[in-house]
């Protein structure tokens, strides 16, 4: 066999290592939330229930689904203004001066801090304030956490309406530009519509981070296993219940908090493969 | 100048400028207030952090409760460090990139080769579904395989590849997009002059693309350093130095998680916050500097 068939089968077979670490997790996280699910057949993703007391075991993911879907959207309605306005901040307003350069890499650096130290700030900085303000269960809930998630995904969605924007054809612009517009309306009707299908997958994308973040939230979300009532009860999400049980689990409650983690993996891949989706037709 | 135009039109001209103005700014209030987070995180972790910066602190292992309970008591630094977190980190970082980075950059030259072959089409799209796998799933995954089957117990080797798969995917993408952009004039220059394929991808194609390959290798170092959850589940943390791949681990965001979990460490959690974010930060700016230079 010559040296160049060797290369090929090499990295043939070095790529397919990655199919098979794919598909293996696919395997383990299914073979492990079998017991889980046999138990609690449908009821698994119905039923209000997580109690671990024995003898009256029921686990169920749904007030922890609804824990992620709370957090996760208040995440993404505050971020939405905020990254929409520092993406045209970046891609149109101030392009290319020394000013966005600096305020590009702030962004970046933030999307460079660890989620622990975001907790760590929203628990001795924001929650404070929460309590001041007479909100939430001690400063704790889904609001908190769903503020300092915003924090956390506005980089990922920012980056990519940003470079979008930045991409719309001059020639568009200018188009509306010669015929009296000002800069506001060539902004909304011409630059963001001609964006918008990148500026959409930003979000989703941005979604998709939230909905997986783990620690920052476990310390700020109060960790009670029940569906939150309103924006500022406290709740768990699929990730943070996942860190928080974890250390005691066995049995029954390892394989529901495995099932658990095979939904997250099932949303988030549906999340990321829709938005990967949107930029690929987008491009 | 007069109108000349016999119809006349209403004149929203000022209506239409102030509304410019409004907007403009509020896209500048509302980017300030967008990376104000930054600066405030930075300036709290400094103020509170420096104080307990000190030879000991890297130097020394953590205290136990009862020795920071009496420090504190008695209003004194407490004693002890990090450094059971330090090498805690370099161990399994290190492990994780020597896992990553050979695995990454082959599959990265592997999909650069074979350009929308169906094969590399599935193996891209399958690095791409990887990379937003939440960290604490890849931690279970990583208990399941290696944590039970092969150290049978907590190990840095477990929280090691946790880090891995996470850092794969970057690697991946950024050696395929560093790999396009090189002239493909110089690789068939190479092929021209009877060079084996392999000797192509080892000695042009990967040190022309080296600062790129480097500057994806890096970012996914600095992402994969401040990850807790996956280690929490796999490399458990522990008390002393440790050097050996299949024992418990601790690393500097697991000492964080610590020290925030027990009343007495509090002051601990922002040094160890601090050195936690300047090394981040460090791999961060490093990579984008790489980048840049490159352009």
């Amino acid at each position: 066999m010559n040296s160049d068939k060797i290369t090929k089968i090499v990295l043939v077979s070095v790529s397919f290592l990655i199919l098979l670490i794919a598909g293996g997790m696919v395997f383990s996280l299914v073979s492990g939330a079998i017991p889980s699910f046999k138990e609690f057949g449908f009821s698994f993703i119905t039923s209000k229930e997580w109690n671990p007391t024995e003898g009256r075991e029921n686990y169920s993911a749904l007030p922890f689904i609804a824990g992620t879907l709370m957090t996760s959207v208040t995440a993404l309605l505050i971020a939405l203004p905020l990254s929409f306005a520092t993406s045209l901040f970046l891609g149109e307003y101030y392009r290319n001066t020394k000013i966005a350069t600096i305020l590009g890499t702030m962004v970046d650096l933030l999307a460079g801090i660890p989620s622990i130290v975001y907790g760590l700030w929203g628990f001795y900085v924001l929650r404070p304030i929460m309590v001041d303000l007479g909100l939430g269960n001690q400063g704790f809930g889904v609001f908190t956490a769903g503020l300092i998630l915003s924090i956390m995904i506005i980089p990922y969605a920012t980056s990519l309406s940003n470079e979008i924007i930045a991409m719309v054809p001059n020639d568009l612009k200018e188009a509306a530009y010669s015929l009296g517009a000002t800069r506001l309306e060539v902004t909304l009707s011409v630059t963001v519509p001609a964006a918008r299908s990148g500026i959409f997958a930003g979000y989703i994308l941005a979604f998709g981070r939230a909905l997986g973040e783990t620690m920052a939230v476990t310390m700020l979300i109060g960790n009670s296993n029940l569906i939150p009532d309103n924006l500022f009860s406290s709740g768990n999400t699929m990730a943070s219940v996942i860190a928080n049980q974890f250390g005691e689990a066995d049995g029954l409650k390892l394989s529901s908090l495995i099932a658990i983690a095979l939904l997250l993996f099932v949303i988030t891949g549906i999340i990321n493969g829709v938005g990967k989706y949107i930029i690929k037709k987008f491009d | 100048m007069e109108r000349v135009n016999p119809i006349s039109y209403p004149d929203h001209s000022k209506r239409r400028i102030l509304k410019e103005k409004i907007f403009l700014g509020l896209v500048i209030a509302l980017s300030a207030i967008t990376v104000s987070p930054i600066i405030l995180i930075i300036s709290k972790l400094v103020i509170k952090g420096v104080k307990q910066f000190s030879f000991d602190f890297i130097f020394k292992t953590t205290p136990n409760t009862y020795e920071a309970m009496t420090a504190v008591a008695s209003g004194e630094n407490i004693p002890g460090g990090v450094l059971n977190g330090i090498s805690g980190t370099l161990l399994m970082v290190a492990a994780a990139a020597l896992i990553a980075i050979p695995l990454g950059i082959t599959s990265g030259v592997f999909l650069y080769e074979n350009q929308g072959k169906r094969l590399a089409n599935l193996v891209r799209n399958v690095s791409d579904i990887l990379q937003g796998v939440p960290s604490i799933v890849l931690g279970l995954i990583s208990y399941m395989w290696i944590v039970k089957h092969i150290t049978h117990g907590f190990s840095a080797l477990a929280g090691s590849v946790s880090l891995s798969i996470m850092m794969v995917p970057m690697i991946v993408r950024s050696t395929e997009e560093t790999l396009k952009m090189i002239p493909n004039s110089i690789k068939e220059a190479a092929l021209a002059l009877g060079v084996p394929y392999y000797k192509v991808i080892i000695k042009v194609l990967i040190p022309t693309g080296f600062s790129g390959m480097l500057t994806g290798i890096l970012l996914a170092i600095s992402r994969v350093i401040g990850e807790t959850a996956p280690l929490m589940l796999t490399a458990l943390g522990s008390t002393m130095v440790n050097w050996d791949i299949t024992q418990p681990t601790s690393a500097l965001p697991l000492l964080v998680w610590e020290f925030y979990n027990d009343p007495n460490m509090v002051d601990l959690i922002w040094s160890t916050s601090l050195l936690l974010m300047v090394i981040v930060l460090i791999f961060n700016l490093v990579s984008k500097k790489i980048a840049k230079s490159r352009q």
